[in-house]
């Protein structure tokens, strides 16, 4: 009996300790859970499915970034350090758009979701807010850009994060969609993309890239399994001009957890793909069927 | 036509052809119309009504051409005419779209405009092929039934074939327009292959 006390007692001890699910749907696209535990809340798209966490944040206040892979993002800033027309494809939980818009409050942010559900939840459950200077646009990424290109805007400042853990948009990963978002880009402006350093679709992912940017650092960390590409239309920064980047905005990125001091010898522009692999484009695009095999 | 067992199986063989190419053009269909109109769901909602509604279309027509006298020369036309009709989703995709993404902002109706100037009128046809083939089939009352059931099982399989082989496998190992020539070449052969054959068996008669 007092066995059983002490195990009740010990599960009453641990149950902080398990997540807590604080919101759930079903959206057109995709399940959205936010989950607490352990001092952080976490976006997750199809759990279901054994899917990772798109997003956390801290719940103590806290500005820390918690994943690698944001943080990596903002290496963007080695190589356009004042962004002041930004666009970001796939809001997420908003952080990526909620830091940016606290480091430069003058620049003007566009983001790009394409499930309204989602956008409705970062503002819930993670603090996201839309300002005249930051506006959510519910639309695919593709089309947002193509529009824009239309009209001529150019950004300087284009983070690609659309994919889901498990889910690539096919079309958005083409050679065409690529030279759309290359006729957005300002000409000092920089691209960061968010994606996946596994198996054969790297070597087609690298490809289709290299084929429209030339020259791109790729910056991967042994504790992500994301990769970061980062390119821009003019020739990339020296180490030496990224180092003296890096250490003018360390200051500010401390306070988000990011050891921004020690990026800019992370990014390498060697190219480690097999070039022979097929350059992704709207006519082959089985991203999703590569990834797998 | 009297319809002899091998006139039947050629019918057959027809039918599971038309239901395979209906849709791997499909599948390809939201692919198609992605750079334009991106990748939500109502991508996918104007192909799959779209399609829907040619289909049913045809379904009339073919039934009504399929009245008195049929006409293998006449059935033979409708592959030929579909794989033709075909051709713009592989040459003028493009051209079609750009307008369209130029002249309507929502890609909910730009998608569904779309896919009528690209997927209507050779899905039309395409429907047409289905009751005709019955019409070809029926011999008499008693079996009118059992030879639907027989037209609408292997067209379907044709179409689930068409599904599977394309969303699997063929975006893997080609380009789009690769596919859909293949589609178009498969109507083709089947259209000239049932014309000869007819102008064949007319003059042995």
């Amino acid at each position: 009996m007092k066995q059983i006390l002490i195990l009740l007692f010990g599960l009453a001890l641990l149950r902080p300790l398990c997540a807590q699910t604080i919101h759930e749907e079903r959206s057109v696209y995709r399940d959205i859970t936010v989950t607490e535990r352990f001092g952080r809340r976490c976006l997750l798209f199809n759990v279901h499915r054994g899917d990772r966490n798109q997003t956390c944040i801290f719940t103590d206040g806290s500005r820390r970034l918690v994943f690698d892979y944001t943080k990596m993002s903002f290496a963007g800033l080695l190589l356009k350090p004042d962004p002041k027309r930004v666009l970001i494809a796939g809001l997420g939980g908003g952080t990526i758009p909620l830091v940016l818009s606290e480091l430069f409050p003058d620049a003007s942010i566009d983001v790009i979701e394409i499930d309204e559900s989602v956008a409705r939840v970062a503002k819930d459950f993670f603090f996201f807010k839309q300002t005249d200077l930051m506006r959510v646009h519910i639309n695919d990424a593709r089309v947002f850009i193509k529009r824009a290109a239309l009209k001529e805007e150019k950004y300087d400042y284009i983070v690609l994060d659309a994919f889901s853990g498990d889910y690539i948009p096919e079309h958005m990963l083409t050679q065409e969609f690529l030279e759309e978002v290359k006729q957005v880009l300002a000409p000092d402006g920089v691209v960061v993309a968010n994606t996946f350093s596994t198996s054969r679709f790297y070597d087609h992912e690298s490809v289709t890239y290299q084929r429209v940017f030339g020259e791109f650092y790729n910056f991967k960390l042994p504790t992500s399994g994301n990769r970061i590409i980062l390119t821009q239309l003019k020739s990339l920064p020296s180490p030496g001009v990224m180092a003296e980047r890096a250490a003018q905005l360390t200051p500010q990125l401390r306070e988000y957890g990011i050891p921004f001091l020690s990026y800019p010898e992370k990014l390498s522009a060697e190219v480690d793909w097999d070039m022979s692999r097929r350059v992704l484009t709207d006519q082959y695009s089985p991203s999703n069927l590569l990834r797998d095999n | 036509m009297h319809s002899t067992r091998l006139q039947k199986k050629i019918v057959i063989a027809a039918a599971f052809v038309s239901g395979f190419c209906i849709m791997a053009i499909e599948m390809l269909g939201a692919r198609i119309m992605s750079p334009y109109f991106g990748g939500s769901l109502s991508v996918w909602g104007s192909v799959l009504t779209i399609f829907m509604l040619a289909l049913s279309c045809g379904y009339l027509i073919g039934g009504r051409l399929s009245e008195g006298q049929p006409k293998p020369k006449t059935y033979s036309l409708f592959f030929i005419a579909a794989a033709v009709a075909s051709l713009p989703i592989v040459f003028f995709a493009d051209g079609i779209m750009q307008p369209i993404f130029m002249a309507i902002e929502d890609p909910r109706y730009g998608s569904l405009i779309a896919s009528v100037f690209l997927f209507f009128i050779p899905t039309t046809i395409l429907g047409m092929i289905s009751p005709y083939s019955i019409r070809l089939l029926v011999e008499h009352e008693d079996h009118s039934g059992k030879m639907a059931g027989q037209l609408f099982f292997v067209s379907t399989f044709g179409s689930a074939l068409g599904t599977l082989g394309t969303a699997f496998y063929f975006v893997l190992w080609f380009d789009v327009n690769e596919i859909l020539f293949g589609t178009i070449l498969a109507l083709l052969f089947v259209g000239v292959a049932i014309f000869t054959f007819d102008l064949a068996a007319r003059r042995s008669q």
